[in-house]
Order: C-alpha cells, then structure tokens, then sequence
C-alpha cells in the first residue's frame, strides 16, 4: 500500500536489478528489488550509488517513474557523453547490484488531497515523475481532470507511447514532437511556446495545479509562460534536468 | 528575474545531499536570502554544479546562500548567505 | 562496503594517446565542458576594465587600451580538477609579463577577482615568466561569455580552476589568502602534474 515518504536520515540501501524494459532506443526503465524500500510518493526521486572495481564511485539521481503502491522502478535515458547513463541503460542487467537512497522529495509530489484540475508538463525525460502521477491518480481511481503536455524530439523518442495511448477517464495526452514528426501527423510540431500553453493549459479560474519538469530551458519557458497565463507561482512546481538535451 | 541558463538546476537535485546532511527533507524548506530577502522554498533556487562541489544561489539577486564541498568524504557546509533556513 | 556495479568504471583516455601529456587521474576530452559556479556574465566592453591594485599605485586598462597592449597566439594543454584535460588549444591574449610591468610591487601573492564575485589565489611567480596571460579569444574567435568572455584569466600549468573567467583584476598581496574554491578546502596551488587537488594533497 502507498506508504509516506521516510523520514529520518537517509542511508544507502544495495537494489537489485528485478528486469530491464526499454522504452525507446535511448531510454530503458529499470524496476529495482530494494528489501527495505519504505514506499515513496508520486513525483518524488531517488538516487543511485555505483561502485567500479578500484574503488571509483558515481552517483546520479533518477525520478520514480511507478506508482507509491509499486515497487520502485527508473526510467533513464541515454546520454552519449555520460558517465552513468551509458552504463545503466546498455550494461546494466537483471541481478546486477546497484546501491539506491530515498524516496528524496516533498516539493515535487502529488497525491490525491491535492486536487486539481492538473496540468502535467514534460521535456523529454521529464515526463518521468509525471507518469509516477499518472499512475498514481489511475490506481486510486481518481478521476481529477488532468492533462498532459509532452515534448518529445520525436515519435521514436516518446516514452511510454503504449500506455500513453491507452484512453484514461479524465485525461488529455497533448504530444508535441519538435524535431520530426511521422506522415499524418495531427498533434503540435513545435517546441511548446505561449500559444500552446494558451491552447493546452486549464483557465486559471478553474484553481490548476501545474508540475513542469524536464531540461531547465524547458521548464523555464513553460513555468514562465504559465505564469504569463495568470497562474499564481506557487501553483506552478518546477523540477529542473539541467541541460539534457531537447 | 532572469530565466535560468540550460545547465542550472534546481533545489530538488539537492534533495538527497540536504536530506543526508539535515535528517530530513528540505526541499520544502523555506530560505531566505541574506542579501536581497527574497523568501523561497529550497526546492525554487538555482543549483550549480560544476563538479568541485554545489553552489545555490538566490533567484531574484544571484547571491550565493549556501555551498556544499565534499572532499575525502567529508562534507565542508557554508549557508552564511542564508538569512535563515526553516524546515517546512 | 558497497557492492560492486559489475562492469561499472570511471572515464578514462586510451593508454596509448597523448602518452606524457595527460597529468595523473585525467582523461581527454575532444569538447569544452563549460562549468560555473555561477550565472553566466556578460560584461558590456565599454564597462569593462582589467586593475591591478595594491602596488604602488593601482592601475587599469580600458577594454580599447587593453587591446592596444602587445598580444600573444599560445596553443596549451589545459587540465580541469574534475579530470577532464583539453589539449591544444589555442588562445590569444595578454601576458601577465606585459601587465606587471605597469605595476611597481613587491607583493608575492595575488588574488584574481572577476565579475559575479569569483575569485582565485595564485603565487606571483605562477603568473611571470611567460607562464600566465588574459585571454580574450579562443580557437580563432573572441572568448564568448559561456567561456569567461570577454577576457579570462589562463594559467596552464595549474588546474583550470585558477584560470578564472570573467577575470576584472588582480588585487597584489604579501600572503597567500584562499580564494572561492580554495576556501572549502581545495589545494592553494594546485600542480595537476603533482595532482594537488585537495589541501593537504
């Protein structure tokens, strides 16, 4: 059952890797066996720990892409000059040993109390602790109106299309691919910008909840232009990727 | 208020080295600057990384409220430029 | 004990490359990582000045009378603390010779300062000597802002960590006070071939 973030101090705990999924080319999900995992909240991360032979140690962190009454799983993608990435999403294979710290996070989380309506906005790879949210809302059975607005590069590059795909009361998936798109294609084909957001996002009359996530210059134009919008900066929460890559 | 530049992050990435070093999470955590006093939630500030260690500054004034070094296992904490640091 | 990560292992650079270029611990890199503890500075050229204080009397260059002082073309290799080292690059700028000229001193210890408030300690003798110089272009270009343009300082022989960008000045001084990275424990010369990264390295 869903359980509240631990509290207490945090302390490295060993995972095994349970199996691999790949959801794209370049990003593959991992879901972990972690023995004292306490359960975690929608949106929040954990961080992860790897230890080469002469003693080098790596540590990076990854948003829970399952839901709190799930066992923890990462989505990760690949980054061609990265250290960690390449590793984890081409080497990494079930019954490998990682180390894991968390759930990590009270900001960047959702639960049902919160209501909504909900606007979900994400980058890339942000779409991961959304899709935490997602999953969370449809296994309680929640019905709060929700919509997701999600960039990709391209159709190849959406992650978790299948499920995305699958029709969920009260949800809307907006899909924008910004560098190609496939033949027929009816969604957006740009990166998001302050038309769509006008397009996409609920009237601020109707009190929205707003979780932008993905590269920084993403969530910077998206958190900017809601707030354009009328939104009130504290209904907008930010998690920040950095420079990953658009 | 400046848009951040691509690599900046924010005080979620922190969420782990704030938690190890206070015991609790503290991205909900209210900071403010000891030179502008701009109130914020740790979990809003900007974030960098440039690999000698962590440097968070204010939003609206870029000053510097906190840095974190570790080296040889010890961390080296500085949150002199926080006016005060509150735990939600 | 943590658990080994099976296959898992840090950058590294082929044995075979660059045999005897590559200090210690460091791999090399064919791109320019742009680090910063800071937001990027974008110093108007009119504003800017470089200032050497606490000689005799301080002095300071205007951006046009800085590039009426005698340049040079250096192609080095350079060395971050973070282990990634670039080599060959070439840059064009002032010695450190030329600007200590215009100072009478006899200070053996300097604080560079630069715009956004970074700063960084470093020997006189580490700057004299053709070892040192502002840099205010690289790889044939004016040094853009991501890379500490208009005008950093570039020491070589050192970790990169002491070729501060958006350098403004030198302030002159008898003893050796820690600068920004210096001050939470990162070494206060810092020889990448000794690989002094750390105090007490």
């Amino acid at each position: 059952m869903a359980g509240t973030a631990v509290r207490g101090r945090l302390t490295w705990q060993t995972a095994t890797v349970g199996s691999v999924t790949d959801e794209t080319p370049t990003v593959r999900t991992l879901m972990l066996d972690v023995r004292d995992w306490g359960g975690h909240q929608a949106g929040q991360h954990l961080d992860i720990r790897l230890t080469a032979e002469d003693g080098y140690q790596a540590e990076r962190s990854y948003s829970i892409a399952s839901a709190p009454d799930e066992p923890p799983a990462i989505t990760v993608e690949r980054l061609d000059d990265g250290e960690v990435s390449p590793y984890l999403t081409e080497e990494l294979r079930a019954g490998d040993e990682i180390e894991v710290r968390g759930p990590i996070g009270g900001y960047f989380v959702w639960d049902a109390p919160d209501g909504g309506p909900l606007l979900l906005a994400g980058g890339g790879s942000g779409v991961v602790p959304l899709r935490s949210i997602l999953r969370h809302r449809a296994r309680l059975g929640d019905t709060v109106p929700t919509r997701l607005l999600y960039s990709s590069r391209s159709l190849a590059d959406v992650i978790y299309r299948a499920e995305l795909d699958v029709r969920v009361d009260g949800l809307t998936v907006f899909c924008t691919l910004t560098r190609s798109q496939p033949a027929g294609w009816a969604g957006y084909a740009r990166r998001v910008d302050q038309q769509m957001l006008a397009e996409v996002a609920w009237p601020v009359a109707q009190a929205p909840l707003a979780y932008v996530c993905g590269p920084t210059s993403f969530v910077e134009a998206v958190a900017a232009g809601l707030v354009a919008l009328g939104y009130p900066e504290q209904r907008v929460k930010t998690e920040r990727f950095g420079a990953t890559g658009s | 208020m400046e848009a951040l530049e691509g690599s900046v992050l924010d005080g979620n990435a922190i969420g782990g080295l704030l938690m190890s070093l206070f015991g609790t999470d503290m991205t909900t955590a209210i900071g403010i600057c000891g030179s502008c006093g701009a109130v914020s939630q740790v979990a809003e500030l900007a974030v960098y990384r440039p690999g000698l260690g962590t440097v968070v500054r204010c939003r609206s004034c870029t000053a510097v409220l906190m840095v974190f070094v570790e080296i040889r296992g010890i961390t080296c904490v500085d949150l002199e430029g926080l006016a005060s640091l509150t735990p939600a | 004990m943590s658990p080994i990560s099976r296959g898992f292992h840090r950058r590294r650079s082929e044995p075979d490359a660059e045999a005897g270029r590559v200090p210690p611990g460091q791999y090399v890199t064919h791109d320019f990582p742009v680090l910063a503890a800071g937001p990027t500075q974008n110093t108007p050229l009119a504003k800017w000045t470089f200032a050497i204080e606490g000689g005799q009397s301080p002095v300071s260059w205007t951006w046009t009378e800085f590039q009426a002082l005698p340049a040079e073309t250096i192609t080095v290799d350079i060395h971050c603390v973070t282990r990634w080292s670039k080599l060959d690059t070439t840059w064009r700028g002032v010695s450190l010779d030329v600007l200590l000229e215009a100072v009478s001193y006899d200070a053996a210890y300097v604080l560079a300062f630069c715009d956004g408030g970074y700063t960084t300690n470093l020997p006189v003798a580490d700057l004299t000597g053709g070892k040192a110089w502002v840099a205010y272009s690289y790889a044939g270009s004016a040094l853009q802002p991501e890379h500490g343009g208009p005008a950093r300082l570039l020491v070589p022989h050192l970790y990169f960590w002491k070729s501060a960008k958006w350098v403004r000045g030198l302030r002159l001084r008898d003893t050796d006070q820690p600068g920004f990275w210096e001050t939470y424990g990162y070494h206060m010369y810092g020889d990448p071939w000794r690989e002094q990264r750390y105090a007490g390295d």
